[in-house]
């Protein structure tokens, strides 16, 4: 559907190097990463809005590198949706049907299918200065779509938008991708919008892709130091593997697979460690004892420091089971994991 | 009332002086000559010639700054390249070079002791004593306060709106006339006006470039100096009402941006 073949995009104080993705047709497509590592660059690329300096793009089969930006039949809806601020929600949306020769009737059913899927009908006769953030992205989507591109691009659609509506424009963006045919093409900075939304997706860094796959395979098997701090894979260590198990500065931790050739590092999710008072039975996984050297709060959960010998594991444990346990900072306890939870690469 | 500070009284004191200071002279300029004056001034064809030769020169210079300095603000508010600030910088020249200054060095290029002053007097068009010279001098001292107005306007349009109708399927052309062009036409119409009222109150350069035919500025002076100041007056109060209307339409024109934003 879009293949990306070899792209350079070199800016004033940027540079997207060898890109190389493809992504499936109707797919939900995510590109993650953290702000500043080339995403909008990439999807403005795709878009056909930034000149690529070297390398290939396809659109359904048919190469559009040179094409200008109104010829590739790619939507896009920005961060701040961009809406023109001089027309009204039914003018904004109906912005690009007068540049694709759609039919009158044509253009009102589609006009009334996504207003209704959407639930804008009532906003029609509004300016876009009147509207809320959710009410302002889900036009935008509106407009972007009753074209019918062959794909959409979302920067980070979700950013800008109020807690308290994040999950109904999740919910608009899951609906309209459902109903349509369009390859959605999604940029976020955030992994927790990533798992809810996409299927696939790839994580890029300073310019470099990191890593393409299912996005649970991204969460659960990081393939890069990048990838496994972007992904919240808080405890991260370098390691030497033998006997199906890990040395990590004198500390042994069992693992259920032989580690891959070249393997250097472990990495084991927060959530993955659980703390004790007393001891686990030893023979059952990884059992170690430690001492806490630090309790942070993050909302509903707190993340729990615990220091054993040269290594400290980060844990990350409910309100709950912080009082059950009664932690505080220097209180002896066991961390313990399942060998299946360390992830080595 | 709480009672106002002593440093509230003497901010109030320094406006109504400047008020009184610009407000005064010129209600004095505007009441001094009777209507019957007024209205022997108006039916004097010198006067008439001179106001409407005025306006006219004044409108072109802003049809030329419009013209070609569109694209030009346009170029500025979009692109960032080397040298940017060097075009920024000589496009602000003419603000601060003198007057007379403008009228000696438009003559010096045009005039006929230089190859492009000859080429243009082998194509019959004359920059001394002409209305043609007139128009040059005056886009000199005007343009830069229409580019400066029209690329403010562009620069509060976001490229974003630009980038999402490309890819809506609208060409370059299309996004500039359906989407840029409504959104900074108040500043453009702005620029022209600041160009206008500007090229009309000039003086300086264009009695260097042109005594004869006579703009407003020049033949008030030329009364001035033969007749003295009654008779010069009658002619500056047209004068001030022509620029008045500028001064009106602009204001208006300002205070809707204002509000629309």
């Amino acid at each position: 559907m879009i293949r990306i073949e070899n792209l350079n995009i070199r800016l004033l104080q940027f540079h997207l190097r060898d890109i190389n993705l493809a992504v499936e047709e109707n797919e939900f497509f995510m590109l993650m990463g953290p702000t500043g590592a080339g995403k909008t660059v990439l999807l403005e690329a795709i878009a056909g809005l930034i000149h690529a300096d070297r390398g290939k793009i396809f659109i359904r089969g048919k190469e559009v590198t040179a094409l200008p930006s109104e010829k590739r039949e790619v939507g896009i809806v920005y961060q701040d949706q961009a809406l023109f601020p001089h027309l009204s929600v039914l003018e904004n949306i109906r912005y690009g049907l007068h540049f694709h020769r759609t039919g009158r009737e044509e253009g009102k059913q589609r006009l009334g299918r996504l207003t209704g899927l959407l639930g804008i009908d009532h906003l029609l006769s509004r300016l876009p200065v009147n509207l809320s953030g959710g009410e302002k992205q889900r036009v935008a989507l509106a407009r972007a779509l009753i074209v019918q591109p062959h794909v959409l691009l979302l920067d980070e659609p979700l950013s800008a938008i109020d807690p308290v509506f994040k999950e109904e424009i999740r919910n608009a963006l899951k609906a309209v991708h459902h109903n349509s045919m369009t390859t959605f093409l999604m940029v976020t900075h955030d992994f927790g919008e990533a798992l809810a939304l996409a299927d696939r997706g790839a994580v890029i860094y300073d310019g470099v892709i990191e890593q393409v796959g299912a996005i649970h395979d991204i969460f659960q098997r990081p393939a890069s130091i990048a990838v496994a701090e972007f992904v919240g894979m808080k405890n991260l260590f370098e390691a030497i593997f033998q006997d199906g198990s890990a040395l990590i500065r004198g500390c042994r931790v069992l693992l259920d697979r032989e580690p891959g050739i070249g393997h250097r590092h472990v990495a084991i999710r927060p959530e993955d460690v659980t703390l004790t008072r007393g001891s686990m039975s030893p023979n059952r996984g990884n059992t170690l004892p430690g001492v806490v050297s630090a309790v942070a709060g993050q909302g509903f959960t707190y993340e729990v420091h615990v220091r054993t010998g040269e290594l400290t594991f980060k844990a990350l444990v409910t309100k709950k089971s912080l009082f059950d346990l009664g932690l505080r900072e220097g209180l002896e306890v066991f961390i313990f994991f399942d060998p299946a939870s360390v992830h080595t690469f | 009332m709480r009672k106002k500070e002593p440093f509230f009284w003497f901010t109030l004191a320094c406006g109504l002086f400047i008020l009184a200071y610009i407000l005064l002279p010129l209600i004095e300029l505007m009441t001094s000559p009777s209507i019957p004056d007024l209205w022997q001034t108006i039916q004097d064809k010198d006067v008439v010639r001179s106001i409407r030769l005025s306006v006219y020169t004044a409108g072109s210079a802003a049809l030329i700054s419009f013209l070609f300095g569109t694209p030009l603000a346009y170029l500025l508010a979009r692109q960032d390249f080397r040298g940017k600030k060097f075009l920024e910088a000589v496009i602000d020249l003419p603000i601060v070079i003198p007057h007379p200054v403008v009228g000696i060095a438009i003559l010096s290029v045009a005039g006929r002791n230089h190859w492009i002053g000859q080429v243009l007097g082998e194509m019959g068009i004359r920059v001394m004593g002409s209305v043609t010279g007139i128009i040059a001098v005056l886009t000199f001292v005007g343009i830069p306060f229409y580019i400066h107005s029209a690329k403010n306007g562009f620069e509060a349009v976001s490229p974003r709106l630009e980038k999402v109708s490309r890819s809506l399927g609208a060409s370059m052309i299309s996004t500039f006339l359906r989407i840029t062009f409504p959104l900074a036409w108040r500043s453009m119409l702005i620029g022209i006006i600041m160009c206008s009222a500007r090229a009309i109150s000039e003086f300086g350069a264009v009695v260097v470039v042109a005594y004869h035919p006579m703009t407003a500025p020049v033949l008030l002076y030329e009364r001035f100096e033969g007749y003295g100041l009654k008779y010069s007056q009658p002619v500056a109060v047209w004068l001030v009402m022509v620029c008045l209307i500028l001064f009106f339409l602009l204001r208006i024109l300002a205070l809707r941006k204002v509000k629309e934003t």
